[in-house]
C-alpha cells in the first residue's frame, strides 16, 4: 500500500509525475491538465442529452492523457452522469475510484490564461493603480479623513483604504447594486447615477427588470407567492417575527426541533442541529469542534466564515491547493508520518479536512469520493460545506453526497446553509447523533445567538418538504432536473462559444474569465443595459490576474431565457473580446 | 541581443575590480544559501523508509472528533416554547408570564410591525438569496440604515444578517494583530469572539473599574514609551457594553470618554441592550449620560432585542462604518438579512420615534421590578436600576457552581410550573473568558402591569424559599 495518488507499484516518490494525477486542475502552478482537445470532441458529439447516467460512453480517458502534449488547457470531455451506486457496482473501489477521478478530470476544466492576456491584465492592473495614486495626491474627499481623533494612530492601513478609495471606486457601481422584487428568474433593479465617479450615489427613480443571473436562487424557491411564502406568512403570525432568546434558554419551539428532524432525515443522517446564519455556523461551531493541538487541512479557496472558524478555533492549518488530491495526500502524509512540529513530532490530536461542495468562486466540485478514500486511509476526519451544493447537486438535491452517491455517514460533519437553494437564511450542521449532542452543549452559536426567527424556518421547512416529494407532488423533483438541465446547457453553450469558463461541468456556478479588472466593470456595465444582471468578481476576492463574471443558474429560467442571455453575452464577447479560449469548438447546435 | 556582449563586459570589469577575497567571501556566502535552501528542510525532521512510513501510518490513532456528551447535560434539556413569546408564553404546556426572553418594548406582539413584515413579505418572499455585494441589497436595506443612521444622529450605518456577528465581525475590521484592546472582563461572549478574531493583544481590566483600566492605560504608556517606533504604528481600543448582559450594570460612559481622550483610544461601545431602552427617546447610553457622539467611535448593537427581529448594525462616523462594507466578514460574505426581518426593524423604528414614552414606561417598570425584586429573602438582586436584565444570585453563596446551577434550574422549572417563566442564565462555563457566577436572568416587558410584578414576585419568593 503506498499513496492513493501516484501508487506506482509500492515505491512512491513524491514528486513523482503520474500523467493522471499530477496534472490534476492546478492553475496556480500552471502544470494543467494535458489537452484532451483530440479525444474530446468525438465524445461530446455522441453524447446523450439529460442528465441521466450513461456510463456506456465512459471511455478511458488514460491514454489520451499520454498522447496530448502538454498544453495548458483541460478537457472538456462531456460524458454521461455516473449513478455510482448503480453502474460500478462491478468494479473494484480502488479501480472505481480511479475511475470516477478521471471522469471528475474530464469534467473540470481550468483552462489557462493566455500569455498575452496576463501581460495585459497585470499591465491594466498596475496602470488602474498608478493612475489611482496620482488621483490621490490630487484628491482627497471628505470622506477620507477622520475628524476629532487628531494624534490617533491611523486606523486603516494605507494600502488598504487607498485600494478601495483610487481602485475598487472605478467599479464601485457594480456591486452592491439595489434591488427591488423578489430575487426570482427576473429581478428589478433600482436605477442609481453617480455625479461625482463613484464617491456617491443617487437613485434617478427609474427601474430596470432584468433577467437574473446574480442570486443563489438554485431551485427557485424564492418566490413571494406560492405555498412556501404562504406558510410562512401564516407562522409568522402564529409565532411571531422573532424568538428574542437564543436556543438554550427560550427558542426553542416544535419548528425548530421539526425542521432539525427534517434536515436530518433529507441528508440521511442520525441527526441536525440548526443556526439563524450559515456564516455563524461555520464560524461559531469550527471552534467547539476542533482546538490547539489539531491539524486541519484547509482547500485554498475555502469560504471566509471556515477560515474565520478556523482562526477562532486555535488549531493549525494548512492550505492544500484546491481540489488538488495530491497536494492533500502530501500534505496529510507527511503530518501523519512526522506528527505536529511545534510539539517534538508528537502525532497529531487529530485532523480534520476541511472543503466545500461546491466552491462559489471557481464553479468546481469537490472530490468527494477520493477524499473519503484519503481520509478513511489517514484516519482522518472529513468537514463538507455543503452551502452551494445541497439542494443544488445529486438526484435528490442532497448536495455533493448525493450528486456521488456516497454514504453521508462517511462524511463526519455535514454542514451547509438555507440561504441558497432553499430561499431562507441560516444554516445546519448534520452528522451522528452524538455529534449532534455535542453541538447542542458546546456549540456558541446555539448557546449565545438568537434562535432562528419562526417564519424563516418555515420557509426551510416547506422548500425541504418539496424536494423531497413530502407534499405529495413532484414539482421538488422538476425543479431538480431543470437546475440540471439549464447547468448543462448553459455551461455548453458558453464552451461553445469560446469564452473560458472554470469549473465543473454539472456545477451551477459557472464562472466565466474576463481577467481584465476593467473588462469586469465593462461586461456588468454591458449586461445590465441589456438587461441581464451578472455578479463581477475580482481582485481581492479572486487573484489579480483572475476577474471573472459569475453566472449562478436556477430552476426558475427557462430555455427561452438562457438563450436571450447567451445571444447577448456571445455578442459582447465579441465587442469587450472575450472569447479567449484555445480549445475546439463544438461545431453542431447545443440540445438543450 | 545587443546587450549581451555589454552584459559580459561589465561583468568582466567587475571582477576586475573587486579583490579576491571578497569573491572567495560571496562564493562561500552563495553556496551556503544554495545549502540551506536545498538541504536544510530535508535536513531537519527524521527520514523514513517507505515501509516505516506506512507503520507510523497504520498505527496512527487519532482522538475521537469529539468527546462523549453526558446525556444529562443541562443544555441538552431545552424547554419548549409553544406560543408566540411576548408578555405570555406557554412554556412546556404551563401557560406563564414571560420574565426571560429578551422582547423588553413588548414589540414582538406589535399588529402593525407584523402586518407590515408579512406585506414586504409578499412582495419580496423569504430569503434575499445573495450577499449584500451581489443582489442581496433591497431597498429595505437602505432604508433601515438610512433611518437608523436618522435616528441614532449618526452619520451612517450597516446592517448585518446576525445580531452575534454583528459584534463579532464588526471588531476585527479594525482591530488587528499588533494593536491592543482593553475590555471590560465581563463583556460578553460575542464580544470575546470579537477580540479573539481579531488576534490583537487584549488586556481586561475589572468590571466597570476606572481605576484598574487606567492603571492598564499607564502600563501601556510604559511600554509605548520603551519602544516608540511600536507604539506609533499600534492602534488601541477600548471596548465597553451599554448594559452587561452579564451582570446588568452600566458601564460609567463619561469616564470612558474622559479616559478615551486622555489615552488617545477608540471606544467601540456595545448597545444591544441599552439601544431602545435607555434615555428619554430610547437613543441608549450616550443620551441617559448625554454624551456626545462624536465621543464614541462605533457603536454596535444587535436588533434581537428591543427591535424584535432578527439582525444587527453599526453606527458611527462615515469614515469609520464604510469601512465594514469591504472589511466586516459578517457583512460582506454572508446573505443580506431576510427582507421582512428588516421591514420589522423599520418598523418598529416608526414606533419608537412615534411612540417615545415607551421607553420612560419601561424604565418605569424596570425601577418597580428593582424595588419589588430587591426583596427576596434567598436570592440576591444585582442590575442597575434602569436595566430591563436583573440578575438573581442566590443569597447564600454556595461552594460549588454546579450546585448553584442545579438549584436554579429547579426554581426556574418550578416557576413555570406555576405560571412565571423565568430562566437560569446559560453559558458555556469552560469557554468564558471569566467565570460568570450562575444567575437567574430575569428580563423586564414594557407591558407588565404592577400586578403581574407582585405575582411574580410572589411566585418566585415562595418557590425559592422552598428549594433553597
Ligand atoms: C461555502 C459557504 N459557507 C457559508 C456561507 C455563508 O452562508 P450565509 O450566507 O447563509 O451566511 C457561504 C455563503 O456565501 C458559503 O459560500
Amino acid at each position: 500500500m503506498g499513496n492513493l495518488y501516484g501508487d506506482n507499484g509500492g515505491v512512491v516518490q513524491e514528486h513523482q509525475q503520474n500523467s493522471d494525477f499530477v496534472n490534476y486542475c492546478n492553475k496556480m502552478q500552471g502544470n494543467l491538465v494535458a489537452d484532451m482537445s483530440n479525444c474530446g470532441s468525438g465524445d461530446l458529439r455522441a453524447r446523450k442529452n439529460g442528465f441521466k447516467a450513461n456510463e456506456t460512453e465512459a471511455k478511458p480517458v488514460n491514454g489520451c492523457l499520454k498522447n496530448c502534449s502538454t498544453n495548458s488547457t483541460t478537457c472538456q470531455q462531456a460524458k454521461g452522469k455516473v449513478c455510482p451506486n448503480s453502474s460500478q457496482a462491478l468494479l473494484t473501489p480502488a479501480k472505481k475510484l480511479k475511475e470516477l477521478a478521471e471522469e471528475h478530470t474530464t469534467k473540470t476544466s481550468f483552462e489557462e490564461v493566455p500569455l498575452h492576456t496576463a501581460c495585459l491584465t497585470y499591465l491594466g492592473f498596475y496602470l488602474l493603480m498608478i493612475l489611482g495614486y496620482i488621483n490621490q495626491l490630487l484628491f482627497v474627499p471628505k470622506v477620507a479623513k477622520e475628524e476629532n481623533r487628531d494624534g490617533y494612530v491611523t486606523l486603516y492601513d494605507a494600502f488598504e483604504s487607498f485600494y478601495s478609495r483610487y481602485v475598487y471606486r472605478r467599479v464601485r457601481d457594480c456591486w452592491n447594486r439595489p434591488i427591488c422584487s423578489v430575487p426570482g428568474d427576473e429581478v428589478t433593479l433600482k436605477d442609481r447615477v453617480t455625479k461625482d465617479y463613484g464617491w456617491s450615489f443617487q437613485f434617478t427613480g427609474t427601474e430596470t427588470r432584468c433577467l437574473n443571473l446574480g442570486s443563489y436562487n438554485y431551485l427557485g424557491f424564492a418566490d413571494a407567492k406560492g405555498p412556501c411564502a404562504e406558510k410562512s406568512e401564516k407562522t409568522a403570525r402564529e409565532m411571531g417575527l422573532a424568538m428574542t432568546s437564543s436556543r438554550v434558554e427560550l427558542g426553542t419551539t416544535q419548528l425548530h426541533l421539526d425542521l432539525e428532524q427534517l434536515t436530518a432525515r433529507y441528508l440521511g443522517v442520525e441527526d441536525a442541529i440548526v443556526f439563524g446564519m450559515g456564516f455563524a455556523t461555520n464560524a461559531l461551531n469550527l471552534p467547539s469542534l476542533i482546538s490547539p493541538g489539531c491539524l486541519v487541512l484547509s482547500d485554498e479557496k475555502n469560504h471566509a466564515s471556515i477560515i474565520l472558524g478556523l482562526r477562532l478555533s486555535g488549531a493549525t492549518t494548512k492550505v492544500f491547493k484546491h481540489n488538488n488530491m495530491r497536494d492533500l495526500e502530501r500534505v496529510l502524509r507527511h503530518n501523519v508520518v512526522h506528527g505536529n512540529p511545534k510539539a517534538g513530532g508528537k502525532p497529531w490530536k487529530k485532523i480534520l479536512i476541511l472543503v466545500e461542495g461546491v466552491f462559489s468562486m471557481e464553479g468546481s466540485i469537490v472530490r468527494l469520493p477520493e477524499i473519503i478514500a484519503l481520509k478513511k486511509k489517514y484516519k482522518a476526519y472529513l468537514y463538507l460545506d455543503e452551502a452551494h451544493s445541497i439542494g443544488a447537486m445529486g438526484p435528490n438535491g442532497g448536495g455533493a453526497v448525493d450528486y456521488f452517491g456516497v454514504d453521508p455517514n462517511d462524511v463526519d460533519i455535514l454542514m451547509g446553509t438555507f440561504t441558497k437553494s432553499f430561499g431562507s437564511a441560516g444554516g445546519y450542521i448534520a452528522g451522528s447523533k452524538r455529534l449532534i449532542d455535542y453541538l447542542r452543549t458546546n456549540s456558541h452559536a446555539h448557546c449565545y445567538a438568537s434562535s432562528m426567527s419562526p417564519p424563516i424556518a418555515q420557509q426551510i421547512y416547506t422548500s425541504m418538504s418539496m424536494i423531497m416529494g413530502l407534499d405529495g407532488t413532484d414539482t421538488g423533483r422538476q425543479k431538480i432536473n431543470q437546475l440540471a438541465r439549464n447547468t448543462r446547457y448553459f455551461r455548453r453553450r458558453l464552451a461553445q462559444m469560446g469564452v473560458i469558463t472554470y469549473g465543473h461541468e454539472d456545477s451551477p456556478v459557472v464562472p466565466m474569465l474576463v481577467y481584465l479588472f476593467s473588462k469586469i466593470g465593462a461586461v456588468v456595465r454591458t449586461l445590465t443595459t441589456r438587461h441581464i444582471a451578472v455578479v463581477g468578481v475580482g481582485f481581492p476576492a479572486t487573484p489579480i490576474m483572475e476577474g471573472r463574471i459569475r453566472y449562478c443558474l436556477s430552476a426558475a429560467h427557462t430555455k427561452e431565457q438562457l438563450d436571450y442571455a447567451l445571444d447577448v453575452i456571445d455578442e459582447i464577447s465579441d465587442t469587450l473580446g472575450l472569447k479567449y479560449s484555445r480549445k475546439p469548438r463544438e461545431p453542431n447546435p447545443i440540445e438543450y | 541581443m545587443v546587450a549581451i556582449p555589454y552584459l559580459f563586459n561589465e561583468i568582466e570589469r567587475i571582477f576586475e575590480n573587486t579583490p579576491l577575497y571578497v569573491i572567495v567571501l560571496e562564493a562561500f556566502l552563495l553556496l551556503s544559501v544554495i545549502w540551506l535552501l536545498l538541504f536544510k528542510r530535508n535536513g531537519r525532521g527524521k527520514r523514513y523508509t517507505k515501509i516505516e512510513e506506512e507503520e507510523i501510518i497504520s498505527k496512527y490513532e487519532p482522538e475521537p472528533l469529539i468527546a462523549e456528551t453526558d446525556p444529562n447535560h443541562p443544555l441538552l434539556q431545552t424547554r419548549l416554547v409553544q406560543s408566540k413569546v411576548g408578555k405570555r408564553v406557554v412554556v412546556d404546556g404551563h401557560e406563564c408570564l414571560n420574565l426571560a426572553t429578551h422582547n423588553y418594548l413588548g414589540l414582538l406582539e406589535d399588529d402593525k410591525i407584523l402586518e407590515d413584515a408579512c406585506n414586504t413579505l409578499k412582495k419580496y418572499g423569504v430569503g434575499s438569496c445573495g450577499p449584500r455585494g451581489f443582489y442581496g441589497t433591497m431597498d429595505v436595506h437602505l432604508d433601515l440604515e438610512e433611518r437608523l443612521a436618522k435616528f441614532t444622529g449618526m452619520e451612517e450605518s450597516v446592517v448585518y444578517s446576525y445580531g452575534f456577528s454583528t459584534i463579532a465581525s464588526a471588531i476585527p475590521a479594525y482591530a488587528k494583530r499588533g494593536d491592543v484592546i482593553f475590555a471590560d472582563e465581563m463583556v460578553n461572549f460575542a464580544i470575546q469572539k470579537g477580540l479573539d478574531a481579531s488576534r490583537s493583544t487584549i488586556y481586561y481590566y475589572k468590571h466597570n473599574n476606572m481605576a484598574d483600566l487606567e492603571r492598564l492605560l499607564i502600563e501601556q504608556q510604559e511600554r509605548d514609551a520603551k519602544n516608540p517606533k511600536k507604539a506609533a504604528k499600534t492602534r488601541r481600543f477600548l471596548l465597553a457594553e451599554g448594559i452587561y448582559m452579564n451582570t446588568g450594570e452600566i458601564c460609567p460612559l463619561p469616564e470612558l470618554v474622559a479616559l478615551r481622550a486622555k489615552y488617545k483610544l477608540r471606544l467601540f461601545l456595545d448597545e444591544s441592550i441599552s439601544f431602545g431602552t435607555l434615555g428619554k427617546t430610547g437613543h441608549g447610553l450616550t443620551e441617559h449620560f448625554n454624551v456626545d457622539l462624536i465621543e464614541v467611535d462605533l457603536i454596535m448593537a444587535g436588533m434581537e432585542n428591543s427591535l424584535a427581529t432578527i439582525g444587527g448594525f453599526c453606527v458611527g462616523s462615515h469614515f469609520i462604518v464604510e469601512h465594514q462594507r469591504l472589511s466586516g466578514l459578517g457583512y460582506c460574505f454572508s446573505a443580506s438579512l431576510p427582507p421582512l426581518l428588516t421591514q420589522a426593524a423599520i418598523s418598529a423604528l416608526d414606533r419608537f420615534e412615534t411612540e417615545p414614552q415607551m421607553f420612560t414606561q419601561l424604565q418605569e417598570i424596570s425601577r418597580n421590578v428593582q424595588r419589588i425584586f430587591g426583596k427576596f429573602s434567598k436570592l440576591k438582586l444585582r442590575a442597575n436600576e434602569l436595566s430591563p436584565i436583573k440578575h438573581l444570585y442566590i443569597a447564600e453563596e454556595r461552594e460549588n457552581a454546579d450546585e448553584e446551577r442545579e438549584l436554579l434550574i429547579r426554581i426556574a422549572n418550578k416557576c413555570i410550573t406555576k405560571g412565571v417563566a423565568v430562566i437560569e442564565a446559560r453559558y458555556l462555563n469552560n469557554l468564558e473568558k471569566h467565570a460568570i457566577r450562575q444567575s437567574i436572568r430575569i428580563t423586564v416587558n414594557r407591558l407588565l402591569t404592577d400586578t403581574d410584578i407582585k405575582h411574580a414576585f410572589d411566585v418566585i419568593e415562595s418557590v425559592s424559599n422552598e428549594v433553597l
